[in-house]
């Protein structure tokens, strides 16, 4: 079984964000970056744990500039086999997801896998558009998969339930929380990371479909509100009409 | 020197720090209160390799130098420094001692079990009458045939009663002379050796420590590291190496102690503004911060000289002493930058301030690393 994973990077949750070029680009300096957490702990270990199960290989890419290659040594250190880098600095979702079906079309998969979103830009978007460009089937925020021969179970969580698809492989599939567990690398896999083969690859995307017109950050937190205990009234209707919490 | 980073340190320290947050900071103040040495955790850390770091791949260990492992037992010493101990304490005596003066044989009876934590490792030089003068010891080992019969005891053992296998430094010869002790490899369930009494302790309380007993424990010739008479040079030697690891902890204790003061000093407001806003308070963090840097300068000196084999004491015993004492004093400060939460247990200041307070008696006391240091300067 031949898995791609598309693995992406995003800054630390305790980064502080700013942006710069009049608001319209996130400033990097000094931020740590990590894996995607969606990538990592779901779509990466999944597809490991298929491939322990079902034997095969796993395959990491990633869009993005030299500056990806800590995090896709991680990836590696989890236990992917091999890494590609197409060397672009892309600015949206179709970019990426251009980038990496041209990269598909001249190799193979059954089963390519995203994290649902990135922790930073919570597009979402990459996996179906990496679908609609290779004409596959496609499920988002898959909570569950397995794969037996040529198809592919999924489950997802809809509101009071749960939905089961079932794709013909080769499909993509984007993870949710839920499908696998974080896997903390060991020191061996560390080791051995740094012997796997990393390929950078030239970027053939020039064309983007969104311009970023300005970030800004959400609202500053208000103060805590103190009620008074006797005053209960005044509790329910701070929670009801301001909070809207109950 | 190389200031750099090394290659895989990023990595490493992602690894234990995720490692840590996820497996042994919601335990802390469980562990501590109860004074539960968790050795279901020690497997853990052995599946990832934590516990054979300087092992190599052939014996079934990391195979990394001793920047890995100041990465290693610094980080986890930041969320508990007892844990950190233990890591310490594994690695860096037992299993380093038979790594490094054991034979191809004996390595691979032990090693393969050590570095994967199927087997816990503790080892046993000090003696109720004798810490600082090791060289005293009045445990004896005396011939019989093709064995050693042990008797006597050893004090403030690490993993004393769940280590499955100890080193020990014991007398084969004639007290006062140095090349009258020689080590021997003791696995747990051999007749006449047994562990004593757990400690109630200040501090480290979820790292085991206990006495070893020895009656008539009949080792076999096999099991001796070395040369008779070889041990407690091997003991010193060992202990070199050693002295990085509680620099390591100190330091890990230390930043443990100043990230949290930074961050409850950020959020504590008093007169209207944040108290890390008041110079009394920023300049505690400022003076925690330097110290700090200077510290992990020095252990990691004295961790290059000896990932160049080169001759450390000196440069160890230096590292040693200071941080410890770094350890200590930023302790003190963290709790005094807490206040009155600073004395309670809700709140994180408290443990480091009884944690660091081994770190400038164990492998050697700030008293014992100034001797050394200076029998090396007036040599």
């Amino acid at each position: 079984m031949n898995i791609l994973v598309c693995i992406s990077k995003a800054p630390d949750t305790t980064s502080k964000i700013t942006f710069k070029d009049g608001d319209t680009k996130f400033n990097e300096d000094g931020v740590q970056f990590i894996v995607n957490p969606y990538d990592e702990w779901y779509a990466l270990v999944r597809a490991l744990e298929l491939k322990e199960a079902n034997g095969g290989k796993v395959t990491i890419i990633s869009v993005g500039t030299a500056d990806y290659e800590p995090i896709m040594r991680k990836a590696l250190a989890i236990g992917a086999d091999e890494a590609f880098r197409v060397d672009s600095e892309a600015s949206d979702a179709y970019q990426v997801a251009a980038e990496i079906a041209n990269y598909i079309s001249s190799n193979s998969f059954d089963l390519v896998l995203t994290g649902k979103e990135t922790i930073n830009y919570n597009g979402s978007q990459v996996g179906g558009m990496i679908a609609a460009i290779i004409d596959s089937p496609y499920a988002s925020h898959a909570t569950k998969l397995e794969v037996n021969g040529s198809t592919a179970m999924v489950e997802r969580d809809k509101q009071g339930g749960v939905e089961v698809l079932e794709l013909t492989l080769p499909a993509v599939i984007s993870a949710a929380k839920g499908m696998a567990e974080q896997r903390i690398p060991n020191m061996r896999g560390i080791m051995a990371a740094r012997s796997k083969p990393l390929t950078v690859v030239p970027a053939s995307v020039t064309e983007t479909l969104t311009e970023t017109i300005k970030f800004s950050l959400p609202p500053a937190k208000g103060d805590v509100k103190l009620v008074d205990p006797e005053n209960m009234t005044e509790l329910i209707n701070l929670l009801h009409n301001e909070a809207k919490a109950i | 020197m190389n200031f750099e980073h090394y290659e895989n340190h990023d990595m490493i320290t992602q690894m234990v720090r995720d490692f840590s947050e996820k497996e042994i900071r919601p335990h802390v103040m469980e562990w501590d209160e109860k004074q539960h040495f968790p050795v279901e955790l020690f497997k853990k850390m052995g599946e990832l390799g934590m516990m054979g770091v300087f092992v190599p791949v052939q014996y079934g260990g990391a195979g990394f130098g001793y920047f890995e492992y100041y990465t290693i037992v610094s980080e986890i010493a930041k969320v508990c420094g007892s844990i950190g101990l233990s890591v310490a304490a594994h690695n860096s005596l037992c299993t380093n001692h038979i790594l490094m003066f054991g034979t191809d044989e004996q390595r691979k009876k032990w090693l393969p079990k050590l570095a994967t934590a199927e087997w816990i490792g503790a080892w046993g030089l000090t003696e109720t009458g004798t810490g600082s003068d090791a060289g005293g010891m009045n445990t004896t080992a005396v011939k019989d045939g093709d064995h050693w019969v042990l008797n006597g005891s050893k004090n403030f053992i690490t993993h004393a009663i769940s280590g499955d296998v100890a080193v020990v430094i014991v007398r084969t010869g004639e007290k006062g002379d140095s090349h009258g002790m020689s080590a021997f490899v003791i696995e747990k369930g051999t007749p006449g050796f047994s562990g004593g009494k757990k400690e109630n302790k200040l501090g480290m309380r979820a790292s085991e420590t206990a006495g070893l007993f020895f009656d008539n424990c009949r080792v076999p010739n096999k099991n001796m590291l070395g040369k008779e008479g070889d041990g407690f040079v091997q003991a010193m030697k060992v202990l070199d190496g050693g002295r990085i690891s509680i620099a390591a902890l100190s330091i890990g204790i230390a930043k443990g102690a100043l990230e949290a003061s930074i961050k409850y000093s950020k959020e504590r407001e008093q007169f209207g503004k944040p108290i890390s806003q008041f110079q009394a308070i920023a300049f505690k963090l400022a003076d925690m911060a330097t110290e700090i840097e200077a510290a992990e300068l020095l252990t990691l000196q004295a961790a290059d000289m000896k990932n160049r084999g080169l001759k450390m004491t000196k440069e160890s015993a230096i590292a040693k002493y200071y941080a410890s004492e770094v350890s200590v004093r930023c302790a003190n400060e963290a709790v005094q930058i807490f206040g009155g939460y600073g004395f309670t247990k809700d709140f994180p200041a408290e443990k480091y301030y009884r944690d660091c307070k081994l770190c400038t008696i164990g492998e050697g006391t700030s008293e014992i690393q100034k001797l050394v240091i200076s029998r090396e300067i007036l040599k």
